[in-house]
């Protein structure tokens, strides 16, 4: 038997009015995998993660969580979701928060595991609106842990944490995809997505422009920066470059050369080969450099 | 291919399913009764206005006069439950409204929840709050000593109080999407003194007058008409109109910013 995909997008648009925010999005998450969802703000990372919750329809596609439909899922308590803001009730206190939301699943009471797993059980007697930013986030984040779901969602999630807050919360997420949980994270930290997830899904303007590790991302977004220094560097000794296979970009200043390629291996050989190069330096674009080139290439 | 050892086993879709009720359960109730008790305005709306009300108004010379079954004294600590009933039934109504923008609603959506458990849930809470107040009225009036009126009728007029305040929780839903925050109340209170006085529920009104005209189409006066009708043995056909009227509006006032609401997640 093979299980359904955690998560299956296909052909997802949202149209608010006359604002397309999610256009034509295909996504297959499959299960236990951590994959961020990065994009720069109002690249429809949160309508998409709405969509899965079923809290919004899509104007056209399809969405599949474990092979339902998405609020069957959520009212299977199989898909579980930790918000970015809001979403408390600052009268009540951790431990009645957690209580009044576990009492809605209809199975056994695991307010107690759940506020250790999140380490407020030392705050379970406070008002949630005397909590701080961050111990409101945690709280979040027992809540969503409830129902032990299959799927956890998480919108910007260590947003208020402190480092502290930060290193426990991963670790206790990854803790949780080693037994099987799926998680999909919407973030604008590139680093955040490069450390903690396997996969990155890099989406602009409610499209999908990149999916693969961290590696893959920064490699599609084009290869590699060679500099050196040429002496007697001229326009003869630049057309050459520019000629080699997989050459996009060369750029001169004095003896200094900058040439970008795919393949980086091919233009060092050159330079040491057939001129008088030294100083040959080879570097990987970052992840940084990768989300610039391919969110801009996306508009 | 998965293996049979595949991790995500543990999370088999077959092996959930969705709470009975539609998650509507005791521990949900209780929690939102404590809401409602622990807050200090609730309280003071609910007990000690509406017993303070009834003791000063109940207190005029008339108060032993015969009115259909009782006297007067039982006819206005009757109005006083349903002004207390009211207006707590309108702040918990208004708490809805609240919840849903502090997000709360969005956070229980995403849970088995139903709506229509959670309505139940709400309405549960508000007639509860109400009989608190209804009760607290007729308890202060009981030791006060001056009501009187058969224990049947007592009763009777306390039961349809309760009901009757299904329709200012309605409102309090409705004025709480239309006047978004916490300040609801500040108008809310005000609001439906207002209308009290207008429906007849703090001064009997000249029947035939000019504000007796206006009184009749006001909101109060309906639902105040009807919890008396067990005590005065009157009850005028256009009251029975007014109070079916006036709840149809607030429902439809309250469901129909409910699902714009919705639709706008």
């Amino acid at each position: 038997m093979t299980s359904p995909p955690a998560v299956r997008l296909t052909a997802l648009t949202r149209r608010f009015g006359e604002v397309e925010a999610v256009r034509g999005l295909d996504l297959t998450v499959d299960r236990g995998e951590i994959v961020a969802f990065l994009g720069p703000n109002g690249a429809g990372k949160t309508t998409t993660l709405d969509c899965v919750l079923g809290l919004s329809q899509p104007t056209s596609g399809a969405v599949e969580v474990l092979g339902l439909p998405p609020r069957e899922a959520v009212a299977r308590g199989l898909v579980a979701a930790v918000m970015q803001t809001g979403g408390l009730l600052k009268d009540l206190t951790v431990g009645e928060t957690v209580r009044y939301v576990g009492s809605l699943f209809g199975h056994a009471d695991r307010s107690s595991a759940v506020l250790e797993e999140a380490g407020i059980a030392d705050l379970a007697g406070r008002r949630v609106g005397l909590c701080s930013g961050g111990e409101q986030q945690r709280l979040r984040f027992a809540i969503a842990l409830l129902s032990d779901p299959a799927l956890l969602l998480l919108d910007e999630p260590t947003t208020g944490m402190d480092v502290e807050g930060r290193r426990a919360f991963w670790a206790a997420i990854r803790r949780d995809a080693a037994r099987g949980r799926t998680i999909l994270f919407a973030t604008h930290y590139l680093e955040e997505a490069d450390q903690h997830a396997d996969r990155i899904v890099l989406i602009s303007h409610g499209r999908v422009v990149a999916d693969g590790t961290g590696a893959e991302v920064r490699a599609l977004a084009g290869g590699r920066s060679v500099r050196a220094t040429v002496p007697g560097l001229d326009e003869t000794l630049l057309g050459r470059l520019r000629a080699l296979p997989t050459v996009d970009r060369v750029e001169a200043r004095g003896e200094q050369v900058h040439v970008h390629a795919g393949d980086s291996d091919l233009v060092a050989r050159h330079l040491l080969t057939a001129t008088d190069a030294h100083d040959v330096e080879i570097t990987s674009r970052n992840l940084e450099d990768a989300f610039l080139s391919l969110t801009q290439e996306a508009r | 291919m998965s293996t049979p050892t595949h991790p995500a086993d543990a999370y088999d879709p077959a092996g959930r399913t969705p709470p009975r009720w539609g998650g509507f359960n005791r521990t949900l109730l209780g929690l939102e009764l404590r809401r409602m008790l622990r807050n200090r305005r609730t309280i003071v709306f609910t007990i000690l206005l509406p017993a303070g009300l009834f003791l000063s108004f109940g207190s005029t010379g008339q108060a032993s006069d015969r009115v259909g079954s009782g006297n007067v004294a039982a006819y206005i600590m009757v109005s006083m439950g349903l002004y207390g009933a009211a207006l707590t039934a309108a702040a918990s109504g208004a708490m809805v409204a609240m919840e849903r923008s502090l997000g709360w609603s969005r956070q229980l959506r995403l849970t088995p929840l139903h709506p229509a458990a959670y309505v139940v849930t709400k309405t549960l809470v508000a007639l509860a709050i109400g009989a608190i107040a209804i009760v607290a009225v007729n308890v202060t009036g009981l030791l006060q000593g001056r009501p009187d009126m058969p224990a049947g009728t007592w009763v009777a007029c306390a039961a349809v109080t309760l009901v009757s305040t299904l329709t200012f929780a309605a409102l309090g839903v409705f004025a709480g999407y239309l006047v978004p925050g916490e300040n609801v109340m500040q108008i809310l209170g005000p609001g439906l003194a207002l209308l009290s006085f207008l429906g007849g529920v703090f001064i009997p009104l000249d029947v035939g007058s000019t504000i007796w005209h206006i009184a009749v189409l006001t909101p109060m006066y309906g639902v105040a008409e009807v919890a008396r009708a067990p005590l005065t043995h009157e009850l005028p056909w256009y009251a029975v109109v007014n109070a079916v009227g006036w709840l149809l509006a607030f429902v439809a006032g309250a469901a129909w910013q409910m699902s714009r609401d919705t639709a706008r997640v």
